[in-house]
């Protein structure tokens, strides 16, 4: 085991980022020219990274699975992006959000790399003001926020109920503009299947361009890692059919450190599984716990027989529900942190009380807000003496003016109209705040090879609050990256261009080629999905939302051994020569196998409760996480092994210098 | 519930296709059309077939990757919805479905279901941005006030999800509700102003460079547009084309 350095510049907290910029090496702008620069990703951070790095004048290319940028995940998100801006004067300020967020991650984040993320937020926001995203507005013109899980105050700024389409297309048209002008060169359907390094450094990747089954080589100075998380590891998930761990793995593989893997976002609002064939999982955004509230029965009879569609939820009478965020958290109620709602809810499911078919289901109601909104409305549009249906009626308009997408979404997916029946809603995987371990430069331990947005670990600790990842995607994308890729870049000057007629990359195609062959060769047996479908079974059941030593040890065992039956019997049809979309899931999913166990490895060393990772071991009498600061202010980094369980630990000491460690507490 | 597939298979861009049929039971209400796909990619793969081919990836009816001809019509027969987010309620037992790509000359296809639709990126490539560079240095946020109707006005026109429906719906395979939504949400916002003239005529000019054919106001693109883009749009991008050009 060794300590890593994460190179944070000394001085106070507030002055670390200013002080570093003043003194990183610059390149100047002639030699930029000649400089070549890879972007695996084109989400926000690596759109937004593409997009800068050009603009400064580096030669970049940039790689995606999809026929378009415009496709990454990032697009998905809906509810916001927070950022200190303090325009509704409630006390917000550039520490607040750094110390929410600490507090959030429950302090298992680096001090220095999250205020840096604080003080550039208020910028992202200027950025995309002036590139012309259509943010929601006030009457008066001016940029409308909403509050978000886990804070006191109103930061977060939106784009109705999809904030990342909305920025990823505002990063997109920066690149477009790059493409435009030649210093971007898209690389679209594409997919990196190996990270060279020569001398020890990172020099450039493998593709294979998924049209045509070529497998390509890429040679440049530096290659930037922003291909998004890893939620796919358990099949279900709010991410992409497509997203997954490839690039990263494969730079993991090639001595990049992996931090935290079992650190995983169960975000609490998502429509419930409705069967064997369900593909994924679909996010209902959390902005709508703010007028919605969560309960289930108080008792277990009305439990189970709403279960067996005896008893409806909405005629069950006010004194029988338990609104049971409220009732433990009523500081913060319906609006904790995710892990704190996640875990609630299957607190109850578990003890009996779920309320769909499966019994893994728990309601989010909108009935008090109809009438609260109603009330309003009624009153300022005149209608003094109004009755309570009509005011109902109203504050359904209301509703359907903030939320009316969501509850399309819902209504179409499920078939039940939530104007008229509370929505069902439970936990799902939603993201993952463990990635490439990286230093204050964002550099991994692969010398030029950088990791950025939701591929990185650094900024959101054990768990992350809501709209903070749109903040972090362009914080490092536009705002430091770029930078601090300086500080290794200046010393590249002399290099000349980086040639791929190498016996590194000879040795790399041939590594890529014989891999393919090998999934192209199984016996033939079972699908790809099938061992997807397995192992995301092993992870949601041993590595979920809740953890143990028994459970960890055997997922470990049961994901080795799918993991041998993979490659000798996976079915793979087609040939590897055209598009083939089994070949490019076999690929993913032989990485997923891998960071499966590291990932139970992971928690299973962890003795401690924090953030999204809970051991039933570690739990406070009133079943709140149990943190061990003593023993596990810590970041675990792993050095990769072929069999992840004996993956070497390297660990980086947090220091908290600025903000005491507590009990997080929301109650 | 059974249902007979007529599906398009091709096996690459120079290749001829056909329509093949598939006959598939086990077919639940709840299922999301992709997911019923999905299902007959896993039967065809058990028995040693190669699946259908399709783009898709959020599968939550924004990312526009997904893109059905279903019995005829883009996306499929319900209003103001993806392919993805289309579920198998809206079918009966016994139905049959015929599955075709988007067909238009500026959209290739790849393989079986899957089209190319770089032309899109390269319209956008040719103007839909503001030339500001990602600096940080800009004015503060909200020393741009933009009146609620107009940035509700250009909100809207920037939800399009470019999927390529509205081409697909067109008789003409005309891009124009796709062009002038982008042109529109610039033209609607104070930022967009001072580039007007190079926006509206660069991407006219590579939208015609690709090959898509010119509007005749039909508006089935409006009709079929699963975010409900308004032929508004089209009207403002004529104008800001004839403003450019006198």
């Amino acid at each position: 085991m060794s300590v890593l350095d994460s190179k944070v510049p000394k001085g106070p907290l507030a002055e670390k980022w200013v002080n570093h910029k003043n003194h990183i090496n610059l390149v100047n702008p002639a030699n930029k020219r000649n400089i070549d620069v890879i972007v695996v990703g084109t989400g926000l951070a690596g759109g937004s990274a593409a997009a800068t790095l050009a603009e400064l004048g580096y030669n970049v290319k940039t790689f995606c699975y999809n026929d378009s940028p415009r496709r990454a995940h990032s697009i998905a998100a809906q509810g916001g992006i927070n950022a200190a801006k303090n325009y509704q004067g409630d006390g917000d300020s550039n520490f607040r959000l750094f110390y929410d967020t600490i507090k959030g991650g429950d302090y298992r984040s680096r001090e220095a790399n999250v205020h840096r993320l604080a003080e550039v937020s208020s910028n992202i926001i200027d950025q995309c003001v002036a590139q012309g995203v259509p943010f929601a507005r006030e009457y008066g013109g001016l940029l409308d926020n909403r509050s978000f899980g886990g804070v006191l105050v109103s930061r977060t700024f939106y784009a109705a109920g999809q904030t990342g389409q909305q920025l990823l297309l505002g990063a997109y048209s920066a690149l477009n503009r790059q493409i435009n002008r030649g210093k971007v060169t898209p690389f679209n359907r594409h997919e990196m299947l190996d990270l060279v390094k020569v001398d020890g450094k990172a020099r450039g990747i493998i593709a294979r361009n998924l049209v045509t089954g070529e497998i390509e080589r890429h040679g440049a100075h530096a290659v930037v890692i922003a291909s998004g998380g890893y939620g796919n590891v358990f099949f279900l998930s709010t991410n992409a059919m497509g997203s997954n761990v490839m690039a990263a793995w494969r730079t993991h593989r090639r001595g990049a450190h992996f931090a935290n893997p079992c650190y995983t976002q169960i975000h609490p609002t998502c429509i419930p599984v409705s069967g064997e064939h369900q593909s994924k999982l679909t996010l209902m955004s959390e902005s709508l716990r703010n007028d919605g509230r969560i309960w289930v029965p108080k008792n277990l009879e009305d439990a189970k027989a709403i279960r067996e569609g005896k008893l409806r939820g909405v005629d069950l009478k006010e004194e029988d529900r338990d609104y049971y965020l409220e009732r433990r958290y009523p500081a913060f109620g319906n609006l904790v942190p995710r892990d704190v709602a996640s875990r609630a809810a299957k607190e109850r499911c578990d003890a009996g009380y779920g309320v769909n078919k499966t019994g893994n289901a728990v309601y989010l109601d909108f009935a008090a807000s109809f009438l609260r909104y109603g009330k309003i409305e009624a009153l300022t549009s005149g209608h003094k003496d109004a009755s309570e249906a009509e005011m109902i009626a109203l504050g359904k308009k209301v509703i359907e003016k903030k939320y009316g997408n969501l509850f399309d979404m819902y209504m179409n997916i499920t078939d039940e109209n939530p104007y008229e029946v509370p929505m069902k809603i439970f936990p799902a995987v939603h993201y993952t705040m463990g990635g490439l371990w990286v230093d204050y430069n964002l550099q991994t331990t692969v010398p030029g090879c950088f990791a950025a947005g939701e591929a990185n670990f650094s900024d959101h600790g054990a768990n992350r609050l809501g709209a903070s990842a749109l903040m972090q995607g362009l914080a490092d994308g536009y705002f430091v990256l770029p930078y601090t890729i300086g500080d290794y870049l200046a010393d590249e000057i002399r290099t000349g261009p980086i040639s791929t007629e190498t016996a590194e990359f000879d040795q790399a195609e041939k590594d890529t080629r014989a891999r393919i062959e090998k999934l192209m060769n199984g016996a033939g047996v079972h699908s790809v999905d099938y061992y997807h479908k397995k192992l995301g079974l092993i992870m949601w059941n041993k590595c979920g939302m809740s953890r143990n030593e028994t459970d960890l040890k055997s997922a470990m065992d049961e994901i080795a051994e799918l993991r041998a039956d993979f490659w000798k019997n996976v079915k793979v049809p087609g040939s590897a020569d055209t598009k083939n979309q089994e070949l490019e899931k076999a690929g993913r999913v032989a990485d997923f196998l891998e960071l499966g166990e590291l990932f139970a490895k992971d928690a299973l060393d962890r003795n401690e409760s924090c953030g999204g990772h809970f051991r039933e071991e570690y739990q406070t009498e009133e079943g709140e996480a149990l943190r061990d600061d003593v023993n596990y202010a810590y970041v675990s980094a792993w050095e990769y092994n072929e069999n992840p369980r004996d993956a070497k630990l390297h660990k980086e000491n947090l220091v908290f210098e600025n903000v005491e460690l507590k009990t997080r507490s929301y109650k | 519930m059974k249902l007979t597939l007529k599906i398009w298979r091709q096996a690459g861009p120079e290749a001829k296709g056909k329509m093949v049929t598939y006959p598939l039971d086990g077919v639940d209400g709840d299922m999301s059309f992709l997911e019923m796909m999905d299902i007959l990619n896993e039967e065809l793969v058990n028995k040693g077939e190669e699946p259908v081919e399709f783009d898709h990836d959020c599968r939550e009816g924004i990312c526009g990757s997904c893109n059905m001809m279903i019995n005829g019509q883009p996306h499929g027969p319900q209003k103001l919805t993806t392919t993805c987010q289309l579920h198998m309620r809206k079918f009966n037992d016994g139905d049959t479905i015929t599955i075709e790509p988007w067909r238009a000359a500026a959209f290739p296809v790849i393989k079986d279901l899957i089209v190319d639709r770089s032309s899109f990126d390269r319209i956008q490539q040719a103007g839909a941005y503001v030339s500001v560079n990602t600096s940080g240095n800009t004015q503060d946020a909200n020393s741009i006030p933009i009146e609620k109707a107009k940035a509700d006005e250009a909100f809207h026109s920037a939800t399009c999800i470019g999927c390529g429906a509205c081409v697909a719906a067109c008789k003409n395979a005309s891009a124009m509700l796709f062009t002038s939504a982008k042109v529109s949400q610039y033209a609607l916002l104070p930022q967009g102003e001072i580039e007007a003239t190079d926006r509206v005529q660069n991407m006219v000019r590579q939208m015609d460079i690709e090959g898509f054919g010119n509007c005749t106001n039909t508006g089935a693109c409006m009709i079929e547009c699963p975010k409900g883009i308004k032929l508004e749009n089209i009207a403002r991008m004529n104008s800001e084309y004839l403003k450019a050009n006198i």
